[in-house]
């Protein structure tokens, strides 16, 4: 037997075996990890004293028990991903010493995941500022919290919803002390004052990824994962605001204007090139105020006219 | 009373101010709403610089409003815009048909200007449809889209802000062709320039 046939029957195995457990997180004060990684106080047997001991389980450990049985990864259990010994409590301190799995370890090249092409996503990874400033140690899980995760730029039909799951991404860390710095090294400078130049700031972080600007647009790829360094990002009104810019390469291209195309709603005869400034919003709008000034003059004219040649 | 040559005050001075500044606004706003409807790279004044003149002018003439609004109550101008609705649209086909067809085979004007008619049927429709409909939306419509975040964020499935500037761009354009008609109309006079005298000095012939 081939050692691909092999794995595939062990995951086989795993997941039905997961499946037909329901959900393993559904009792979490009873899994052996949830006991402890779902609450903010643990309490265990310490042996060297003999006594019940209570701790503070650190933040960054905790883990949301309803975003996991929500998440795509919810048939798997902890030790799918992490090392079975992390089982047994005190956990071995070498255990954190080793590498973990990574996503490309079960997502890359295997066919059964090719629509999300998670090679071209390693490969623009790769040529990112994420990827230059701190290499292998910037994993997908930076970003995409594995225990929670749920495709919800594929999913959605809410524009406002994918900005805002999106831009909470890059806030998780942009807008966090602690894991800003523990990647870059020195302190996150505050969003809000370094985008001070940008007009109606608000709006358009609300309805704006910040991918948007801030990625160089592969159009083949759904999301660019190739995110520039500060000074590449776009910070011309133009590239966005005006037909044929890089909004509709991205995120519109994908789900705004799809929905709205496929859509027989009286939006689709509006919304199609909303975000572009000027009158090549709407040609039909356009077509007509042309049409009214030229009767305007028209009629003016044949006044003018008759004032004059025919009194 | 004597026909010929009757010179009546028409437009005092407030309201020859009032019509100056809300002249010269409209034309900053009409030009720069035309270059900002054209685009970022397209506009044929720098984009940046249209969008503050176009706020400027919009500020002043909303103020300037004012004036008009106040000052037609305090000084009983309003008088001249009331409309009797008994009979309007006849008396409005009667002067349109003035202005087509009666005008060239020397019909005389169904409705004289006098003391105590300032406008033709047509005139204060038109006056009345632009500056108490149409300038009043645009001024609602232009301090929304200064401040966007206080429009609603979805109309049914479109955007506050794009229906919002939409409707502003359109009342904007009608706005524009009923100043090249007012223009036009305003050239109807014993001379072409004779009207536009009249709202400089406030003098008014009637013939």
């Amino acid at each position: 037997m081939s050692n691909r046939k092999l794995i595939t029957i062990l995951l086989v195995f795993t997941i039905s075996s997961n499946l037909l457990a329901q959900s393993q997180y559904d009792d979490a004060k009873n899994h052996t990890c949830l006991k402890c990684h779902a609450s903010q106080i643990i309490k265990f047997q310490n042996e060297v004293t003999a006594k019940e001991q209570k701790k503070l389980m650190n933040p960054y450990y905790i883990i949301d028990t309803l975003g996991l049985k929500a998440g795509v990864h919810k048939s798997f259990d902890c030790t799918d991903c992490h090392s079975y010994d992390y089982s047994v409590y005190p956990h071995d301190g070498k255990l954190k010493l080793s590498p973990m799995s990574s996503c490309l370890d079960c997502h890359g090249g295997d066919p059964t995941y090719a629509t999300y092409q998670f090679e071209r996503i390693d490969e623009e990874f790769k040529k990112s500022v994420h990827f230059k400033v701190s290499g292998e140690d910037f994993t997908c899980g930076k970003c995409h919290n594995q225990h929670t995760y749920h495709p919800t730029a594929r999913n959605s039909g809410n524009v406002m919803e994918i900005v805002s799951y999106s831009n909470s991404l890059c806030l998780s860390c942009h807008n966090d002390m602690n894991r800003y710095e523990l990647v870059s090294g020195h302190e996150n400078p505050k969003i809000v004052q370094i985008h001070n130049w940008l007009p109606n700031q608000e709006l358009h972080f609300k309805h704006v990824r910040c991918i948007e600007c801030h990625t160089e647009v592969a159009d083949s790829l759904m999301v660019s994962h190739n995110i520039l360094e500060k000074e590449l990002a776009v910070r011309k009104c133009a590239e966005c605001h005006n037909s044929d810019s890089r909004l509709k390469a991205s995120l519109y291209k994908y789900t705004n204007l799809q929905n709205r195309n496929d859509s027989t709603s009286i939006g689709s005869i509006f919304s199609n090139e909303s975000y572009v400034i000027g009158a090549q919003q709407f040609p039909l709008l356009k077509k007509l105020s042309y049409l009214i000034i030229a009767l305007t003059f028209a009629g003016i004219g044949v006044h003018i006219f008759f004032r004059y040649f025919k009194k | 009373m004597s026909t010929e040559n009757t010179k009546l005050y028409f437009y005092p001075f407030w309201l020859r101010i009032w019509h100056a500044i809300n002249a010269l606004g409209i034309i900053m706003l009409i030009i720069t709403g035309i270059s900002l409807q054209w685009g970022i790279e397209s506009s044929f004044i720098q984009f940046g610089v249209a969008i503050k003149i176009h706020n400027i002018s919009g500020i002043i003439l909303s103020l300037n409003y004012l004036l008009f609004f106040v000052g037609n109550i305090v000084t009983k101008n309003i008088r001249f815009y009331l409309i009797k609705p008994k009979g309007f649209g006849k008396r409005l086909f009667k002067q349109a048909q003035y202005y087509t067809f009666g005008m060239f085979q020397g019909m005389k004007s169904p409705f004289p200007l006098s003391e105590k008619r300032k406008f033709n049927p047509l005139q204060k429709f038109a006056y009345v449809m632009v500056m108490y409909l149409f300038v009043p939306f645009l001024i609602i419509s232009g301090f929304a889209l200064l401040f966007p975040e206080i429009i609603i964020d979805k109309i049914y499935t479109l955007s506050g802000v794009l229906v919002t500037s939409v409707l502003h761009s359109a009342a904007g354009f009608l706005v524009s062709v009923f100043l090249i008609v007012h223009l036009y109309v305003a050239s109807i006079g014993k001379s072409p320039v004779e009207n536009f005298k009249s709202i400089i000095t406030g003098w008014h012939n009637i013939h």
